[in-house]
């Protein structure tokens, strides 16, 4: 076990978070919110969920402890030990595949240094293979905390990590210039739509 | 071809505003007050009518599954849970309809929530898909800002609340009572059936769990008309359907298209065709991971829709096409999904838990060429013993790819086997 912290609070920020949780689940259905308290826990916690704050979660929705544990250690998105800034998840399931996450995987290796489930040691970035995270069509993709990076060679994944080690942001989502999930070389429907390639999308 | 106008998601790729201002241009939230004050049997005997087959693999009829909910509510609460847990390996549909095609999404909650007497609608969405959750938040905000949600929904005097339940990554939850039992705050394994969600569901409720696409494509097939939607396909294989290509296609995409399109078809037209030419095409699956992969004679002429690939022993699934060309190692490739299936096993049954690990590590043997050649038989044996023998259909799911790839590429196996015994390996 690595070192646990001795306390835990959501922060105040965090309460309206939490209450809004709270509020989407019947009063004696509380149990509900384990799993995003957890979550909210854990980005709290820089991405990682101490026992403490299990325990936190527990007694606000009055649950048996060990019930919060079976939850923590059953869905594999709660990192039950101190993770990288920067979680790289590199899908190597059949579409991935198919399409060269093998040369993905070694690009990762190479360039972090890292092997799967290890964690650089400036603490920057910790390497994980997934199963199908669910952008096929713009295999292969890697998902870095709450982004994905789709259409990915090798080149432009070195890219992507050598930009966050230089703590830059890197473009999101398709690498070779597709919008989202249509065909690269143009629509074959919708194609009224394709001056619209254009638009911006708001922020939202 | 489906022409542009009979396409349900026109905003499928997010080329235009996918938020309010841009959903109502796309005719999404028109006459959604008329369409509740059909009343609950007219919806549903519409949806029937219109021959909607459930989108997210099993393909039972979406209006037959809101009968089955009880007609009078008496005071109990009933819910509307909406599938958004995608994580079938090469399926990627839902996430383009939460992110591009939300309003949609909700207004068919709203929908479907009234045609089974449902207040409440969660939409249980997998955690990986975090920007999808933010577009998916935004427009439910949006629609409960406008009034179109809320307690008085689009002014029909029918109050409605809708959800957003985040998942934290477990490819079970897709499982309809898996996902219940983790909406209630527990581990995601599956319950016995009997009893079913429509008598006991979500906090002991009647519940209706439907993927995110059918309920999506509701609004459109009841304001268009049950015949336009049953226009489209083969009789009991109805209307339009989101396909996704993957794999060694020249250009992978999702593509909206009438359903019982020819494959090759499909891949040709908007797919850009297999990397190398048709003729390089080794093998397809055709519906996600768990159905089983067809070999070129049958993909030539095969439908894309439920019947038709069923009777050619697959399944039509989630419509997730993978494509593999004659480069692919066909059974590293099946060890692959054999390998996604004991991470993603819950554990609760036996044939599951024990069987998943026994044959991804005797596929790898396959793959290796290590395996005795009566393993083959053996292996195959083994999947019939997992298959109806568990309490959800994980343990079909792992054995059908399989037995697809004993079936059709049977040979290649002997043979990968007959050289590492004669120390002619090229295999790894």
């Amino acid at each position: 076990m690595s070192e646990q912290p001795t306390k835990f609070l959501f922060k105040s920020e965090n309460i309206k978070a939490v209450e809004g949780i709270l509020s989407k689940y019947p009063e004696s259905w509380k149990a509900s919110a384990v799993m995003p308290l957890l979550d909210l826990a854990q980005r709290q916690s820089d991405g990682w969920l101490p026992r403490v704050a299990m325990d936190c979660v527990a007694d606000m929705l009055s649950m048996p402890r060990i019930r919060v544990y079976e939850v923590a250690t059953f869905y594999t998105m709660y990192n039950l030990s101190p993770i990288g800034k920067y979680h790289v998840q590199v899908c190597t399931n059949l579409p991935c595949w198919l399409r060269g996450s093998d040369a993905i995987v070694v690009s990762c290796k190479k360039k972090l240094g890292i092997g799967f489930g290890e964690t650089s040691e400036d603490g920057l970035f910790t390497l994980t293979e997934v199963e199908c995270l669910g952008a096929c069509v713009n295999a292969p993709m890697m998902q870095i905390n709450d982004d994905f990076y789709e259409d990915l060679d090798s080149n432009s994944t070195e890219t992507i990590l050598s930009i966050m080690a230089a703590g830059g942001k890197a473009k999101t989502g398709s690498q070779i210039g597709r919008f989202t999930c249509e065909p690269i070389e143009g629509l074959t429907v919708l194609t009224h739509q394709i001056k619209a390639r254009d638009i911006k999308l708001g922020d939202a | 071809m489906l022409a542009d106008k009979d396409r349900i998601f026109s905003n499928i790729y997010g080329l235009e505003d996918p938020f309010l201002a841009g959903a109502k241009k796309r005719g999404d939230w028109d006459d959604t007050k008329e369409i509740i004050e059909l009343g609950r049997d007219e919806i549903v005997n519409r949806v029937k009518a219109s021959g909607l087959r459930g989108r997210g693999g099993a393909g039972f009829s979406t209006g037959m599954k809101w009968s089955f909910m009880p007609k009078e509510t008496n005071g109990r609460q009933h819910y509307l849970v909406i599938n958004a847990d995608e994580g079938e390996p090469g399926t990627c549909k839902d996430r383009e309809i939460m992110r591009h095609e939300p309003h949609k999404l909700i207004e068919g909650a709203l929908i479907a929530s009234f045609a089974i007497g449902a207040n409440v609608a969660y939409c249980y969405v997998r955690g990986e898909f975090h920007r999808e959750i933010e577009a998916l938040q935004h427009a439910v905000d949006e629609a409960y800002a406008a009034g179109l949600i809320g307690d008085n929904a689009c002014k029909s005097g029918y109050k409605f609340d809708f959800y957003i339940h985040k998942g934290m990554g477990a490819y079970i939850c897709g499982e309809e009572t898996a996902l219940i039992e983790s909406l209630e705050g527990k581990k995601g394994q599956p319950r016995l059936k009997p009893p079913f969600p429509a008598n006991v569901g979500l906090y002991g409720a009647p519940t209706t769990v439907n993927n995110v696409e059918s309920i999506a494509v509701a609004p459109e097939i009841l304001r268009r008309g049950p015949e336009w939607f049953a226009g489209f396909g083969r009789p009991n294989n109805t209307g339009t359907k989101l396909f996704l290509i993957s794999g060694h296609v020249n250009q992978p995409c999702a593509v909206e298209e009438e359903m019982s399109i020819p494959l090759k078809e499909l891949i040709e037209k908007h797919a850009g065709g297999v990397r190398g030419g048709w003729d390089n095409l080794k093998g397809i699956i055709p519906g996600g991971a768990s159905v089983p992969v067809l070999p070129k004679h049958i993909c030539e002429d095969v439908l894309m829709d439920f019947d038709s690939l069923h009777e050619v022993k697959s399944g039509l699934g989630t419509a997730a096409i993978m494509v593999m060309d004659q480069s692919t190692d066909i059974v590293r490739a099946i060890t692959r999904l054999s390998a996604f299936y004991k991470h993603e096993s819950c554990g609760q049954c036996t044939p599951c838990r024990e069987g998943t690990g026994w044959m991804w590590r005797m596929m790898e043997k396959m793959a290796s060429g290590t395996a005795e050649p009566n393993e083959i038989d053996l292996l195959e044996e083994v999947t019939r013993q997992i298959e109806g023998h568990t309490i959800c259909a994980l343990g079909d799911a792992a054995a059908w790819p399989i037995q697809g790839l004993i079936r059709h590429f049977r040979p290649e196996l002997e043979q990968r086997i007959a050289e590492v015994k004669s120390g002619n390996s090229q295999a790894v």
